[in-house]
C-alpha cells in the first residue's frame, strides 16, 4: 500500500478517536445549564469526526490519478531511492532539536543555542571551528540581546544553577 | 475631503514625523523578519516608545510604520525561507518560496513591495473615500454572516488542490479544524482533546503549527536532497526586476485585490489572513489554462495577490477602529490602546473634533507606504543575499529561528517538542504528496468558523439562520460556487 493510503488510513483511526471522546465521554462533563444551548462544546468535533471519516474513506479507496507530468518536481525526493538522499543528517538534525528543547531551560539560552548551532553545522558537515564558533557565539549573543534587553521577552541567559 | 488632507500634510509632513516614519518602517522590518514576532507584538513592544514621544500624530505615524514594516518583514521570511511568521503572510509563501527556489528571490522581493505598496496605498485612498459610509455596512455583519464568510475562506482550499487532489486538500482542511478543537473551547471554557495535560489547555499555537508544516519540512528536504536547494549558490540569485509582460499581467490582480481586500480588512475580525487566502483563490480561479497551472510554482500573479490584499486589509481594518472606536483585529485592539494611552478616543466624533489626528493617520499610511518602498527596494539584493550563506550555516540558522518563533509565542519549551512532532508528521505529508496550505488555514479559521456558528444558533435557536439572512446564504452559495467550479472545469477539461 502506497503511504497516502497509510496515512489516509492512519488518519481515519485518529478521526475514531476524536469521534469516540467527542460522543461518549465529552458531554459528561458538561454542566446543566448549558445542556441548554443547542452547540456543545462537542457538536463540531463530533460533525467534523464523521465527515472526516467519510474523506478519508474517500483518499483510501480513490484510485490514483494518471499523472501527465510524470517529471519529479523541483527539490522532490523520490522514495524508491530514499538511500541515496542525506536521511542520517536530517536525523541528526531532528535529534539535535529535541536536544535544544531538553536543553533549554537548565543550560540557558547562550549555551544551548551555541551548542544548537556549532553542532548543527557540524552534523552538516563544516568543520572550519574558527570560524564556526564565533559566528555562533556572536548570533546566540546579539539574539538574546535583541530580544531580552531590547524587546524585553525574558530569556535566561546562563544555565539554571547559576542564577 | 480635500480640506482634510491639507490638515493631514501639514500636520504629518515635518521633519520630525519624517522621521518617525522611516523609524518605524526601518524597525518593523527588521524585528518583522524573525518568524514568530508579528506586526501585533512588534507593535506592543513600541507602544512605551510611542506614547514616550507625547505628541498623537508623530506617535500613530511612528506606529503606522512598524505595522506596515512589520508585514513586510513578515513576508520576506516566507519567501526566503518559507517561514511565514504571521497568519496574513502564509499565501504569500505559496508561490513567493517557489519563486526563490528557482533563483528569483530579488525579484520575488520586490514583486512583494510592489504589490504591497500599491495595495496600501490603494486602500488609503478607499479609507478615505468611504470611511463612514461603510461602517455601518461592517455593522450589518452578524455572527450568521461571519460563520459564511469563514466557510467562504475555507472555500479556499480547492485552490491548492492538484490534479485528483480535492479530496486530499479536504482531509488535511478537516485535519486543520480537528487540531483547532484541542483545548478550552471560546464559548464554553471546557477543555477538549487534552486529555489531562496542561500544556493543551491553551491549544495548539499558530506559529508553532505554521512553522512545522512549511519551514521545518523545507529545512528537512534541504538537508536530504542538496541537489534541489538554492542555497550556497550566489549566482542563482538573478536580478530584482520584473518584466514589462509581467507587470502586465499583475496590475488587474493588483487592482483587484487592492479593493476585495479593503473591504474584507472592514469587516471586524476578517483581517489581512482571510483577504490574503481569498485573494489567491480567486486569482487562481480566474486565471486560464497554462496561468492557472503556474499558481503554486512560482507565479508572479500567485505572490502579487495576497501580497496586495492582505496590505489593502491592513488598511481596511482601520476604518471600525477610526469611525466605531472598534478594534476589528489583534493589532488594530494594540493601536486602539495606544490612542487612548495618547488621550486620543478614536469613533464617530473623531472626525470632528480631533481631524488633525484623523487625516493625519490617513496621510501617514501614504508616507509609510511610500518610505517602505523606497527603504526596501535598495536593500532587497542585500535581504536575497540571505540565499547565498553556505547551507551548512543557513540551514542549522533556519532550524534555529524556527525553534525561537515557536518558543516566543509561549515562552515553553514543550512547544518545541510539538514542533519537531508536527514537523516529522508535515514531513511525512509532503511525502505522500498532501497539500500542507489547507491544513493550517483549516487550524486558522477553524475556531473563529465554530465560535461563531455557535453564536448563531444561540441567536436563532437552530439553522434557520440560514435561511432568514440573505447575505449569510449568499455567501454559502459563493462558497459552494468556489469548491464545485474549479473541480467541474477540470471534470470537463479531462473529458
Amino acid at each position: 500500500m502506497a503511504l497516502d493510503r497509510w496515512i489516509a488510513l492512519a488518519f481515519i483511526a485518529l478521526c475514531c478517536v476524536f469521534g469516540y471522546a467527542a460522543f461518549f465521554t465529552m458531554d459528561d462533563q458538561l454542566p446543566p445549564i448549558l445542556r441548554r444551548n443547542p452547540v456543545w462544546p462537542s457538536t463540531f468535533p463530533k460533525i467534523l469526526s464523521v465527515v472526516g471519516v467519510i474523506v478519508g474513506l474517500i483518499v483510501l479507496f480513490t484510485p490514483k490519478p494518471e499523472l501527465k507530468d510524470k517529471a519529479p518536481k523541483d527539490g522532490a525526493i523520490d522514495l524508491k531511492r530514499l538511500g541515496d538522499y542525506q536521511i542520517g543528517q536530517a536525523l541528526g538534525l531532528l535529534a539535535l532539536m529535541v536536544a535544544y528543547a531538553l536543553t533549554l531551560r537548565p543550560l540557558g539560552f547562550l549555551g544551548s543555542t551555541i551548542g544548537f548551532l556549532v553542532l548543527g553545522a557540524v552534523i552538516l558537515g563544516e568543520r572550519r571551528f574558527h570560524v564556526l564558533i564565533p559566528v555562533a557565539v556572536i548570533a546566540a549573543g546579539s539574539i538574546w540581546y535583541l530580544v531580552q534587553e531590547v524587546l524585553g521577552i525574558f530569556l535566561r541567559p546562563w544555565p539554571g544553577i547559576l542564577m | 475631503m480635500i480640506e482634510g488632507i491639507l490638515i493631514g500634510l501639514s500636520a504629518a509632513v515635518t521633519p520630525f514625523n519624517l522621521m518617525m516614519v522611516v523609524l518605524g518602517c526601518l524597525v518593523g522590518t527588521l524585528i518583522g523578519m524573525l518568524p514568530g514576532l508579528g506586526p501585533m507584538s512588534i507593535i506592543a513592544i513600541m507602544i512605551p516608545v510611542a506614547i514616550g514621544i507625547g505628541d498623537p500624530t508623530a506617535a500613530l505615524i511612528l506606529l503606522s510604520g512598524v505595522y506596515y514594516g512589520a508585514i513586510f518583514g513578515g513576508s520576506t521570511s516566507s519567501i526566503l525561507l518559507n517561514a511565514p511568521g504571521v497568519a496574513g503572510t502564509v499565501a504569500s509563501s505559496f508561490d513567493g518560496y517557489p519563486m526563490a527556489r528557482k533563483g528569483q528571490a530579488g525579484k520575488a522581493l520586490t514583486i512583494a513591495a510592489v504589490a504591497s505598496f500599491a495595495g496600501g496605498t490603494i486602500g488609503a485612498i478607499l479609507l478615505m473615500i468611504f470611511a463612514p459610509a461603510l461602517s455601518t455596512v461592517a455593522l450589518l455583519f452578524h455572527s450568521a454572516e461571519y460563520f459564511a464568510l469563514m466557510v467562504v475562506g475555507l472555500s479556499a482550499i480547492a485552490a491548492f488542490a492538484g490534479t485528483g487532489q480535492v479530496a486530499k486538500a479536504l482531509m488535511m482542511t478537516i485535519l486543520g479544524l480537528l487540531l483547532g478543537t484541542v483545548g478550552e473551547g471560546a464559548l464554553t471554557n471546557m477543555p477538549r482533546f487534552t486529555f489531562g495535560m496542561m500544556d493543551l489547555q491553551s491549544g495548539f499555537s499558530f506559529i508553532t503549527l505554521a512553522m512545522a508544516m512549511f519551514a521545518l519540512p523545507e529545512a528537512l528536504f534541504l538537508v536530504m536532497n542538496p541537489a534541489g536547494a538554492v542555497t550556497g549558490s550566489s549566482g542563482k540569485i538573478s536580478g530584482m526586476r520584473f518584466s514589462r509582460a509581467e507587470a502586465r499581467s499583475m496590475a488587474p490582480v493588483i487592482g483587484r485585490q487592492s479593493v476585495q481586500g479593503f473591504f474584507i480588512g472592514v469587516l471586524p475580525g476578517a483581517g489581512a489572513t482571510i483577504a490574503s487566502f481569498l485573494g489567491y483563490a480567486v486569482e487562481r480561479n480566474i486565471a486560464k489554462g497554462a496561468e492557472q497551472e503556474e499558481f503554486g510554482k512560482g507565479s508572479v500573479k500567485g505572490l502579487a495577490a495576497p501580497e496586495t490584499a492582505n496590505n489593502a486589509a491592513c488598511t481596511g481594518s482601520f476604518v471600525p477602529l477610526l469611525t466605531l472606536g472598534i478594534p476589528g483585529s489583534g493589532t488594530t485592539a494594540i493601536l486602539l490602546g495606544a490612542l487612548l494611552a495618547l488621550n486620543v478616543t478614536p469613533g464617530p466624533r473623531l472626525m470632528t473634533d480631533t481631524p488633525e489626528v484623523f487625516w493625519a493617520v490617513i496621510i501617514s499610511m501614504y508616507l509609510g507606504n511610500l518610505v517602505l518602498l523606497f527603504l526596501n527596494l535598495p536593500l532587497i539584493p542585500y535581504i536575497a543575499k540571505i540565499l547565498t550563506i553556505p547551507r551548512t550555516y543557513l540551514i542549522p540558522f533556519i532550524l534555529f529561528f524556527t525553534l525561537m518563533g515557536s518558543y516566543l509565542g509561549k515562552n515553553n519549551s514543550t512547544e518545541l517538542l510539538v514542533l519537531v512532532g508536527f514537523g516529522v508528521i508535515a514531513t511525512f505529508l509532503r511525502f505522500a504528496d498532501y497539500p500542507l496550505a489547507p491544513l493550517l488555514i483549516g487550524f486558522i479559521l477553524g475556531t473563529m468558523m465554530e465560535n461563531n456558528f455557535a453564536r448563531a444558533m444561540q441567536l436563532y435557536s437552530g439553522v434557520d439562520f440560514i435561511l432568514e439572512r440573505p447575505m449569510t446564504l449568499g455567501l454559502l452559495v459563493v462558497a459552494a460556487l468556489l469548491v464545485v467550479l474549479p473541480s467541474f472545469r477540470s471534470y470537463r477539461a479531462r473529458k
